[in-house]
């Protein structure tokens, strides 16, 4: 195994470490209580699988082609900025719709505000 | 060695959309359907990359963006109208 070829598997040890941290955020999905923690899970390390496989194929095609590719890169910036947001809004609507938490968790500093917040403007 | 390593990680996806259809089937709540379908949404996209890779191609990296606006924009509606019963809002004009 020649230079070239190792050079040629750094992006695929990349794209294999993200699928890695993609099984194991499924894995948090499976096994965690209740839809808050679940979406911390799913949120935090999908993104970052996702950017660790798109972060490889684009040095995979600047290692073999030497083509940088803009579009991996946009990919990467809107992955990056877009999937924590979606992960917000979903537990913002899941608190909104009073789903329950879980029996284990011990603090809850959003209900009083949110008490307050509908007595202000019942008055 | 590269074959080996694209086919484990496209079999590695694959277990992670059959544990994301999983809470889709199961889910005791509605947010929990939305964060598993959105999980769905995101791992595509490294799907779409893998093979991207596996077939030495270009053509494919557009399908990476569309993909991810869409699934950004779904998960967004669904958990609105969620909260508020509505996805777009109109004030009154009076």
């Amino acid at each position: 195994m020649n230079a070239k070829e190792l050079i040629e598997l750094i992006g695929p040890i990349f794209i294999f470490i993200g699928t890695v941290f993609t099984l194991l955020s499924a894995i948090g999905l499976i096994r965690l209580p209740d839809v808050y923690t679940r979406s911390h899970a799913a949120s935090k390390s999908t993104t970052l699988g996702v950017l660790c496989t798109l972060f490889g194929a684009f040095l995979f095609f600047l290692f073999t082609e030497e083509y940088v590719s803009i579009r991996l890169l946009l990919g990467i910036f809107f992955v990056f900025l877009t999937a924590p947001i979606a992960a917000h809004m979903v537990c913002r609507s899941a608190y909104r719709s009073n789903v329950e938490l879980a029996k284990e968790s011990v603090q809850d500093d959003l209900k009083e505000f949110l008490k307050e917040e509908n007595v202000k403007e019942r008055v | 060695m590269f074959e080996l390593l694209m086919t484990g990680s496209l079999i590695l996806l694959v277990l992670t959309i059959l544990a994301c259809l999983y809470r889709v089937w199961k889910g005791p709540s509605m947010p929990d359907r939305i964060q598993a379908l959105d999980t769905i949404g995101i791992t595509l996209v490294g799907g779409v990359a893998i093979f991207s890779v596996l077939l030495r191609t270009h053509a494919f990296l557009e399908v990476i963006l569309i993909i991810g606006i869409l699934s950004f924009i779904g998960t967004i509606a669904f958990a609105r109208s969620l909260e508020r019963g509505v996805v777009i809002e109109r004030k009154r004009v009076d």
